[in-house]
């Protein structure tokens, strides 16, 4: 039987065993939504901003390890997708976007809501597809998928013109797909993996140093071993937290910007360095000519080789999954008798604590008024450090990285690559999608939540009953504080006048609001939302308005030339 | 340091633009690129010379390689190799002038396609380095147009590039 394109998208969907599309209907693709309409087995989440689309399915899928999907339609729609689409390939999301196109006879006329929707999105993805033959419309969807959640996984979109979406052909969809252009590495090499548990073993001075990589993999168990087994300390960064238990001794909080004292005292100063999943960027080791040693050994497992010897010269380069890579050095280690120095590793810990006993992440706890750091301590006792908490992106991110220990993987999600605010919300809503018992909390400031604060209309439709953290400091706090440090004071538009209130925001699109003045009521305030599982509570902090973020490593300067509060 | 880089790539419409795009996106040199298909009609071969660090030059073969639709990158100057380029230039050629163009255009294995009676259009190939000689050897008050195609180039002896 022949299916227009439009019904082949749907069976591609099925077949893909997809659960969630997140779009917005429009123009080019009402065929679409019309046999999204003739069925229930996909469900479609309706957003009030195609931007909300991509991060609610990049939330979704960074939950859920399933490839995200969005649909929206053709010009704007896929313009205002790009940021969530951008986001996505910064941080290595797997997810499928499909676009709504005008007509092929249509292409390059300028046409209404047409845009050049693979050359705009050309740098941000993947890889991506304009289908012009209805014929291959259903091996262009396979191949998406597959393109997706293999190798470095990343979004892959798939631009379909209205008039491929009516046109009909026989539907078979392919079990597997294979690109004769496209193999990646998968399995690390034999001999590097030998050499690098030979410079474990006799390592004097270690540090292990994961990043998002180890989560998108679901090496956090062999990780975890690892790290026990050889009685190292680990640091996870932004994108890698929960990788390794955030309660663990052996963990030595966040490196970077904002990292601890202590991880970038170590991060300096270790003689064996193994980097897993991560990539050394700009805000995790500063500046790269400071971050230099001739003396230390750098191990380096990621599974795109351009992320290797990019920033910093790597001595073992290892390409391949890192779960296969680390199962492999597991092997070896728990084979061999060999075991790293202890006296060596004591001496090291030993300066490791010395540098913890700074205590780096003390601040005023007897202040009057609200500190951001109490609120998100608070937040972890009350929710037993079991909730999922996404977030946005300036101080309260920091805060939230800094002061909520992640034990597990996939409970903290955020933008880290991109940094994009208004990904808190909607990425939220993805998340409850996926875990509809769980506690998941937008931790958030009030200038990034504003962003994408529409989509509290969407939370409301499909009963998401996400808990919203809001730091309200009055201030782009994160600008406000670069302006304060290296900008003699000069808040130069980073106070926002005439800030809605926000309870009764949120009390107009349906949900809960609470606004919390004093220290005091921290506690009993998220006890109070937390008990509200049916309903969306808006949590309006009044914080602190001047509180700042520390440790902190200006932009350019060397890990280890960090800012401490003390300084000040 | 100067680099070519010969690269099979799905002949498909965008691949073009995806590299290209790469080596603007990254601030990476590109002194020619030129690109047909091959005897397989489903690829393309494309010749890109570029100028950077043996750092860069690694970082631009894997983000290369990255692309889905590259199907295998060599840097030719990493063996043995042949660099050839081809150029189309018109000169004045009238009066004294015109004799000499056409010794020159001998010296340097050049053949005259097309003759007017105050110009000559000269065909050129060589490596880049040569057709740069030729350029220098005449008086550039005489060139009146040049054309070059970039450089193409092929490994030496059992050096192949195929899948």
């Amino acid at each position: 039987m022949q299916l227009t394109g439009a019904e082949i998208v749907i069976r591609c969907l099925q077949d893909e065993g997809v659960e969630y599309v997140f779009g917005y209907p429009g123009g080019a693709v009402l065929n679409i939504y019309d046999e999204l309409f003739k069925q229930e087995k996909v469900k479609h989440v309706l957003v009030r901003h195609e931007q909300g689309a991509l991060h609610a399915a990049d939330g979704y899928s960074r939950s859920s390890r399933k490839v995200g999907v969005a649909l929206v339609t053709s010009g704007p729609g896929v313009t205002n997708a790009v940021t969530g689409i951008a986001t996505a390939y910064m941080d290595s999301i797997p997810m499928v976007v499909l676009t709504g196109q005008v007509p092929t006879h249509a292409i390059g006329q300028d046409a209404f809501q047409e845009c050049d929707t693979v050359g705009i999105t050309r740098p941000c993805v993947k890889h991506n597809f304009l289908v012009k033959d209805v014929k291959d419309l259903a091996t262009t969807i396979k191949k998406a998928f597959y393109l997706a959640a293999t190798g470095r996984p990343g979004p892959v979109l798939v631009d379909i013109p209205k008039d491929v979406t009516q046109a009909k052909t026989d539907y078979a969809y392919p079990k597997t797909v294979s690109l004769r252009s496209y193999n990646p590495v998968t399995k690390g090499h034999a001999g590097q993996i030998r050499k690098a548990v030979q410079l474990l073993l006799e390592a004097k001075r270690p540090m292990v140093y994961s990043g998002g990589g180890v989560i998108l993999n679901d090496a956090s168990p062999q990780l975890t071993r690892l790290v026990r087994l050889l009685g190292f300390p680990c640091t996870n960064t932004l994108m890698g937290l929960g990788a390794f238990p955030g309660t663990d001794p052996q963990f030595t909080g966040m490196p970077g910007m904002h990292g601890t004292f202590e991880t970038n005292m170590a991060m300096q100063n270790c003689d064996v360095l193994l980097a897993v999943g991560a990539r050394f960027d700009d805000r995790v080791i500063g500046n790269p000519q400071h971050f230099f040693r001739a003396d230390r050994k750098i191990i380096h497992i990621d599974i795109d080789p351009s992320s290797i010897s990019k920033r910093v010269k790597v001595d073992v380069p290892i390409v391949g999954y890192v779960g296969e890579v680390l199962d492999e050095m597991l092997k070896l280690i728990e084979g061999s008798p060999a075991r790293p120095d202890p006296a060596a590793l004591k001496g090291w810990w030993g300066e490791i604590k010395e540098w913890q006993r700074r205590d780096c992440l003390r601040y005023d706890k007897s202040s009057a008024l609200i500190k951001p750091q109490a609120v998100v301590e608070a937040l972890y006792r009350a929710t037993k450090g079991d909730a999922i908490i996404t977030s946005d992106v300036g101080q309260h991110q920091m805060w939230a990285a800094q002061y909520y220990k992640f034990d597990k993987p996939r409970r903290w999600i955020n933008s880290g690559g991109l940094g994009t605010m208004g990904f808190g919300l909607p990425a939220a809503m993805g998340v409850q999608l996926v875990n509809p018992g769980s506690t998941v909390v937008c931790v958030t400031g009030e200038a990034s939540i504003q962003m994408c604060i529409q989509e509290l209309s969407t939370c409301k439709q499909y009963h998401l009953p996400i808990k919203i953290v809001n730091l309200n400091n009055r201030y782009m706090g994160m600008v406000r504080q670069w302006q304060e440090f290296f900008y003699g004071n000069r808040y130069a538009e980073s106070y926002m006048d005439a800030l809605p209130d926000f309870v009764k925001l949120a009390e107009a699109y349906g949900h809960v609001g609470m606004k919390i003045e004093k220290p005091g009521d921290i506690e009993g305030a998220l006890k109070e939302a937390l008990a509200q599982t049916e309903r969306l509570v808006f949590l309006d902090f009044i914080t602190d308005q001047t509180e700042n973020v520390f440790p902190m490593v200006p932009g350019g300067k060397g890990l280890t030339e960090m800012i401490l509060a003390e300084e000040l | 340091m100067k680099h070519i880089l010969s690269i099979l790539v799905e002949n498909e419409a965008g691949a073009l633009s995806r590299i290209s795009g790469l080596f603007s996106a990254r601030g990476y040199n590109i002194e020619s690129l030129t690109v047909a298909p091959t005897e397989d009609p489903t690829m393309s071969r494309m010749t890109i010379v570029t100028v950077g660090s043996d750092d860069v030059i690694e970082q631009i073969t894997k983000q290369l390689n990255k692309l889905v639709e590259v199907v295998k990158v060599v840097d030719l100057t990493d063996g043995n190799h042949i660099e050839r380029e081809l150029m189309l230039v018109k000169v004045r050629a009238a009066g004294k002038d015109r004799d000499e163009m056409k010794r020159l255009a001998d010296i340097f294995r050049g053949r005259v396609l097309d003759v007017t009676d105050k110009s000559y259009t000269i065909e050129l190939t060589g490596t880049g380095e040569k057709l740069d000689a030729f350029l220098t050897a005449i008086e550039p008050g005489v060139i009146l147009e040049t054309v070059r195609t970039g450089a193409s180039g092929i490994g030496r002896g059992e050096r192949i590039l195929k899948i």
